[in-house]
């Protein structure tokens, strides 16, 4: 079975280009020839399965996943959200990954040489699924702002990167939450690498009053649409 | 339509939330199918290994059914074969131990999908690895949309080890030998 595709999922004009002068190292690493078409067989209709299996019960709560002799330092924070496709339908049983740094902007990973504090009690990592509204829901630290090394005085905003698996093979996505309001944002090479403003604002998350838990942790809100094959077999069924 | 979420690189870090271990093995016991290894190393511009990156595939059971509900043959898809897998890129390469899939229904020869991210890609890239011991590539649709002189980055290079073949894949990102990528 061969689905013809009318246009390509991957929206290019709201998409980061291999290739981008901000972000050095992108020179070496991005494929410099055209990219072929490829139409959707059903290697790219299906994708892995995911279910409550594949997540333990700490899994969506980074204050205490790795916790070993204490509560871990910093702004509690409460990060839900929806996961849907272009059509905006739910996408349900969606498995998403996050990972970031700590609350001084050190990270649990040996590569990382910033001159702050580890804490001992936050590795920074979760998993989560989307229920059957799409909506997720998982609770962490504020991370701090890190230096790095793309040119003088860089430093990331803050941030938390997603690794979200949907419904197919296609839908496949990898991206980072920032925080409202943050200065090093119009600054980041990485953040502006989406060519669209409006994508672009897409990526920060929104203060969430309605989230946030009298005397416990701030709420922040991150919706996040998925791409994927425009034509499935059962979502069709589904609608 | 909603706005597709923008990418952004996974970074140097990606270890801390995507990597378990044991994800480059997709075989159990119980699963169905020729043992196969694939190795390979990811490397930049330079002809330098990529050693912070990471390699996921996806492909069919050993019968071609994928164990999803739009596969209209998923209830005949192997229970103890999920299709999925995922390979940090240190120096000296990735590798996976898994199966040779079957042919899907409508494709002449057999592949997997595979999808590569690392630090410096803002957004991950899509190629295809189909076995150099399939004479019916030669039918393949895909490839051969694919100019001649670049269809041989596509195609994994059987190398007898014992009873459990090992195909060698590298996946340049830049170069004379630039892998081919899609856009789905
Ligand atoms: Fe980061």
């Amino acid at each position: 079975m061969t689905v013809s595709n009318t246009a390509p999922v991957i929206d290019w004009a709201r998409q980061p280009s291999y290739l981008y002068d901000g972000y050095k190292s992108t020179a070496k690493r991005g494929p410099t020839k055209p990219l072929i078409p490829m139409a959707h067989t059903l290697a790219e209709l299906t994708g892995p399965v995911y279910g409550h299996d594949d997540i333990a019960p700490l899994d969506n709560d980074l204050t205490k996943n790795s916790a070993i002799n204490g509560e871990p330092i910093g702004e509690r924070i409460i990060v839900v959200g929806r996961v849907t496709d272009e059509a905006d339908r739910p996408v349900r049983n969606a498995l998403l990954e996050v990972w970031q740094a700590n609350a001084t902007g050190r990270y649990w990973h040996k590569v990382d040489q910033h001159d702050a504090p580890l804490d001992p009690n936050f590795r920074g990592a979760g998993r989560v699924l989307t229920d059957e509204n799409g909506e997720y829901r998982f609770t962490s630290i504020k991370p701090g702002a890190y230096p790095w090394r793309n040119h003088l005085n860089a430093w990331r905003p803050a941030h938390i990167h997603f690794s979200i698996f949907g419904r197919d093979f296609l839908s496949r996505l990898v991206t980072q939450m920032y925080f409202p309001g943050d200065p090093l944002l119009p600054l980041d090479p990485i953040y502006n690498s989406i060519p669209d403003e409006n994508a672009r604002q897409l990526l920060i998350s929104t203060y969430a009053h309605d989230i946030t838990t009298p005397e416990w942790a701030l709420g922040y809100r991150f919706n996040i649409v998925l791409c994927g094959s425009r034509e499935t077999p059962f979502e069709t069924k589904e609608v | 339509m909603s706005i597709q979420t923008g990418s952004q690189t996974v970074g140097p870090y990606f270890r801390i939330g995507m990597i378990r271990g044991g994800e480059n093995t997709l075989v159990q016991d119980e699963t169905v199918g020729q043992r196969i290894y694939i190795k390979g190393q990811l490397l930049d511009g330079d002809g330098q290994p990529v050693n912070d990156g990471c390699i996921e595939i996806w492909q069919a059971d050993a019968q071609g059914y994928f164990n999803h509900p739009a596969d209209p043959n998923q209830a005949q898809a192997d229970p103890n074969f999920r299709g999925f897998g995922r390979s940090e890129t240190l120096g000296a390469g990735f590798w996976f131990k898994t199966i040779k899939p079957g042919v899907i229904a409508g494709a002449p020869t057999p592949y997997i999908n595979v999808r590569v991210f690392s630090r410096g890609m803002l957004i991950h890239a899509l190629t295809r690895l189909y076995f150099s011991d399939e004479s019916a590539n030669a039918d393949d649709p895909l490839l051969n949309s694919v100019p001649p002189e670049r269809r041989a980055t596509l195609i994994a290079q059987r190398q007898e080890f014992g009873d459990v073949p090992t195909y060698r894949f590298d996946i340049h990102l830049q170069g004379d030998k630039e892998t081919v990528f899609f856009n789905p």
